[in-house]
């Protein structure tokens, strides 16, 4: 800070001590945020050209989503812009310096996403039941004479760039609900994402690819625990709206997952 | 920058883009499961309207609209030039493959 003040005084902008303005007229974590999301958005559009790639040059490509699926997708959608709208509310009552209604909507936020998390499990639990395999993964019984067990055999790229691009996105997701949850609880969470983690690991079948998934929440704990004991504050108006500004990009990526994804392969009967 | 009087003032707003959002993905499913469109065409439509709805996102619920214009434009610009370089090395390639016919 010393050394910040020295070499502004030395090149004689402004008054002796003064900060110069941020170039962005943003604090720094915001833009912090901002550069990150430039990041990860370039992240997720490899993996949805690399999608869109697979597609042009195989044919023909799997349709496999009936309208119980497409309906599904319609829901976690909704879930989804539903969360950004109650996320938004949260930053005004943070900005207000409303506490508990900042909590109250970080929460319903949580919810969407947790809703969201749980379809898209059960979604992808029943492609899989259904023969939409990927190898080295655990399936069930089913999965061996299942409706696209042979899209699995003649179109492999299906399954891997579907689960791939998927996965990461519901990645993002989980990451960005513990996220929140550190934010409106900090460590009133801790013991929720353990329970979470027990109980998801303690119910979800071993021939269930979620059995050895929600191995994230206990990293998540693990990472969260380490953030919260060797750092911990109040999380203010500014720190609220940068975890809103991660949630809504996770919101904004499935935008282009949805269609692209599950509405250019409708099965239609 | 903004501040929270300014955003309690507009809150009404954000009501709107989320109701927008709504409609928009609803004609998406009603267009993708009528199968209004031939596929590349089909395409063309889900994916303005993508954009649209993410352009509401960004704008709104992640307040770039009310950016200053440096970091609304330094943020636009390097995200998109690098999707269009993306764009020119994944698909004239994918195009090809079919061209020459290689399984």
């Amino acid at each position: 800070m010393a050394d910040a003040t020295l070499q502004h005084d030395a090149v004689g902008h402004g008054l002796p001590g003064e900060y110069e303005a941020p170039l962005f007229g943003a604090y720094s974590k915001k833009v912090g945020m901002w550069l990150f999301l430039a990041s990860d958005s370039l992240t997720f559009g490899a993996l949805l050209f690399a999608f869109s790639y697979n597609r042009i040059y195989t044919n023909p490509w799997p349709t496999p989503f009936h309208v119980a699926s497409i309906t599904n997708a319609t829901i976690m959608t909704a879930c989804l812009l539903s969360s950004s709208l109650t996320m938004v509310l949260g930053v005004f009552a943070a900005q207000r310096g409303d506490r508990a209604w900042m909590r109250n909507w970080l929460l319903a936020t949580m919810v969407f996403g947790t809703a969201f998390i749980v379809l898209h499990g059960m979604e992808w639990t029943k492609l899989i039941g259904e023969g939409l395999t990927l190898p080295g993964f655990p399936k069930p019984a089913s999965a061996a004479t299942g409706e696209l067990a042979d899209v699995s055999k003649a179109v492999p790229q299906f399954a891997a760039t579907f689960f791939g691009l998927t996965a990461m996105h519901m990645l993002h997701v989980t990451i960005g609900v513990i996220y929140l949850g550190v934010v409106a609880l900090r460590k009133l969470f801790l013991p929720i994402l353990g329970a979470l983690w027990l109980a998801g690991w303690l119910l979800i079948p071993s021939d269930n690819v979620f059995h050895y998934g929600i191995h994230a929440l206990l990293i998540g704990l693990i990472v969260s625990a380490i953030i919260l004991f060797l750092k911990p504050k109040v999380y203010d108006a500014h720190d609220v709206e940068v975890s809103g500004l991660y949630w809504h990009f996770v919101d904004l990526v499935w935008m282009f997952i949805f269609p692209l994804v599950y509405l250019m392969s409708t099965k239609i009967s | 920058m903004h501040n929270a009087a300014t955003h309690d003032d507009s809150k009404g707003q954000y009501f709107w883009v989320w109701g927008a959002l709504l409609v928009l993905t609803a004609i998406e499913v009603v267009l993708a499961y009528n199968q209004v469109f031939e596929a590349v065409r089909m395409l063309e439509v889900l994916l303005i309207l993508s954009v649209i709805k993410s352009a509401l996102i960004i704008g709104y619920f992640m307040h770039l609209k009310f950016e200053t214009a440096l970091m609304r434009w330094m943020i636009t610009f390097s995200v998109v030039a690098c999707f269009i370089i993306m764009y020119f090395f994944f698909f004239p390639d994918a195009g090809r493959i079919i061209k020459l016919g290689v399984k």
